[in-house]
């Protein structure tokens, strides 16, 4: 009796944790992992307006891909990925490679580059609209200055319109990779760039061979975070073209909004969702695979 | 060595003044959207995007604030600054006690499994929105919270304890597991553990933590444009319903001034503890 007495609250104790975690682990499995299968399940349906069950196969991957509009987001996805991915990469790593020349100030430098990743996506897309207004933003400043004939409308131009958002989202995210890569500089020793040119290499060789093969995990962290903010990318397009003119702009993630939300294309929608957590994986599994791996080959 | 001198001091110059250039161009938006909201129509109209404002006015600010259509209602940015508000608060108050528990367990009381779980977690930081969007929005209707602050806080809660639970879990690994041992020993409790020897050393991961949500929450726009209606929107769709409701003329010191309004806690926030800003995007760095 005594015994089972003194074991009762020792059992309670070594459940807590369990129990802790229990909520979170309950809202896990059905938010994130349930759903995933519930929105998989979905794209096989002829849900329109409201779910319903009718498995269909692959008719409404059929029908998104015969979609233009799905055709033209996933082609703008790969543009501006590219261009995004490329530009902050090439401007963080320069920015930050001069940053660390003991620069005076370097403190305040860094809190400028950094402050757009404070603010919000639809904060950025209408500041941009407004900078990049056909006919009362750059234009006309470049005009005031005298270049009469001088035309910027990239906002309202069906081929150029992408590229906003390019410009926009490489003025929010370059300031954290060049963070990044600072601190990845700042973990190498100075002697190996000195000892590389004691041996006769110029900065921009020691940089070149030296230093850009050790801040390697950093690049590919980079791209990875890179890739993911582009593959997400939605409300900056929202505030910044409304993924005008036409659908020109549209990516992949304000496919589904309209489709799933405003046109009542559950399937369809549903189908895009699963090729973008497709695309997520894709880039994922070799990052976490890789990771892991070279946390079992430290330890 | 004269000329080696010079051509350094060259090169230094050169360093400072692209440094300088750059730190230029990024402050422009802000620069841009600041003389914007200071200036009357008439001189957004002749003036330059540069230009600085001639006869500043708070006009826009005040419409922004308090009159400015954004849809169908004429009543500014204000009630939606609340919202947010109520919105932010609580889900980052919750996803951050959450995690700090959760955290603590996954640290210090692993169990079979616990791993797993955390990397099934983990995981969850990476998947798109997307492809939770419609179930969930099945799951507040059912609730009755489909278009409530409630059912907003929830979402976030749901999704943001991912994050918490990955900071204290990393943070908290660094604790010397045999102080949990000897006050184990000492017949300390679970709980009793983690506020006498967790709690007290926690306060930087709380504030990197808190940032981090406070962030993630107020920017948030997905979420809000999906599960909110008219009355509970956040700040994000707001500003967004502003900028694109075109009543009469377009007013762009309006939607300059209601930007910054939008902007303005994040930044704060940014200008006063850029530190722990800082700290929670590398933290965060898996996620992006």
């Amino acid at each position: 009796m005594s015994v089972s007495k003194a074991k009762r609250p020792m059992t309670l104790e070594s459940l807590l944790p369990k129990l802790v975690l229990a909520p979170t682990t309950a809202a896990m499995l059905i938010c994130m992992y349930g759903f995933m299968i519930w929105t998989g399940a979905l794209s096989f349906t002829k849900s329109r307006m409201l779910p319903q069950w009718d498995f269909v196969g692959f008719e409404q991957y059929g029908k998104l891909f015969d979609n233009p509009r799905w055709d033209v987001a996933l082609n703008n996805l790969v543009i501006f990925g590219i261009l995004f991915i490329a530009i902050s990469l090439l401007l963080g790593l320069l920015l930050a490679i001069f940053l660390d020349q003991k620069i005076r100030g370097e403190g305040a430098i860094r809190t400028i580059y950094l402050y757009p990743m404070a603010v919000s996506f639809v904060v950025t897309g209408t500041a941009w609209k407004w900078i990049l207004n056909p006919s009362l933003g750059l234009e006309k400043l470049v005009r005031d200055l005298g270049f009469e004939d001088f035309e910027f409308r990239w906002l309202v131009d069906q081929d150029m319109a992408l590229y906003t958002i390019v410009i926009a989202a490489v003025w929010q995210s370059s300031g954290f990779i060049m963070a990044m890569f600072l601190a990845g500089l700042r973990g190498i020793d100075d002697s190996l760039i000195k000892a590389a040119q004691i041996d006769g290499a110029s900065p921009t060789q020691a940089y070149w061979h030296v230093i850009l093969p050790i801040l390697r995990p950093v690049f590919f962290s980079a791209i990875v975070i890179l890739s993911h903010i582009a593959i997400k990318s939605f409300d900056l397009v929202q505030a910044l073209t409304g993924g005008g003119p036409g659908y020109a702009s549209d990516l992949p993630a304000n496919f589904m909004y309209t489709f799933a939300f405003n046109r009542a294309q559950m399937g369809v929608g549903a189908a895009s969702a699963m090729i973008m957590l497709m695309g997520v994986l894709a880039i994922l599994i070799p990052y976490l695979y890789s990771e892991l791996r070279g946390q079992k080959n430290a330890s | 060595m004269l000329a080696n001198s010079s051509g350094m001091n060259f090169g230094r110059a050169f360093i400072y003044a692209l440094l300088g250039l750059f730190a230029l161009l990024y402050l422009t938006p802000l620069y841009v959207m600041l003389s914007t909201s200071f200036k009357d129509i008439e001189e957004i109209r002749s003036g330059n995007l540069l230009a600085l404002p001639q006869d500043p006015t708070l006009y826009a600010w005040s419409k922004a604030w308090s009159s400015a259509c954004t849809g169908s209602e004429c009543e500014g940015l204000a009630p939606f600054f609340m919202n947010s508000v109520k919105i932010v608060v609580p889900a980052v108050l919750i996803s951050t006690i959450i995690g700090a528990l959760n955290g603590y367990v996954l640290s210090k009381w692993r169990f079979r499994g616990s791993e797993i779980l955390f990397g099934a977690l983990l995981f969850g930081c990476f998947i798109p929105f997307q492809v939770i969007l419609l179930p969930m929005a099945r799951l507040l209707a059912t609730l009755g919270l489909a278009n409530t602050v409630t059912g907003l806080v929830l979402v976030h809660v749901i999704y943001g304890v991912a994050f918490t639970t990955l900071f204290f879990r990393n943070f908290y690994v660094g604790i010397p597991t045999e102080l949990v041992k000897a006050a184990q020993l000492d017949g300390a409790s679970f709980f009793q553990i983690f506020r006498h020897i967790f709690l007290p050393v926690s306060i930087p991961i709380f504030t990197v933590t808190i940032i981090w949500q406070f962030t993630q929450i107020w920017n948030d726009f997905l979420f809000g444009v999906v599960y909110s209606g008219p009355g509970t929107q956040p700040i994000t769709v707001a500003l967004n319903n502003l900028v694109n409701t075109s009543m009469g003329g377009k007013e762009y010191n309006v939607d300059m001034a209601a930007a910054v309004i939008a902007a303005l806690p994040t930044l704060l926030v940014y200008v006063l503890a850029g530190k722990y800003f800082v700290r929670g995007l590398t933290a965060g760095a898996v996620k992006g």
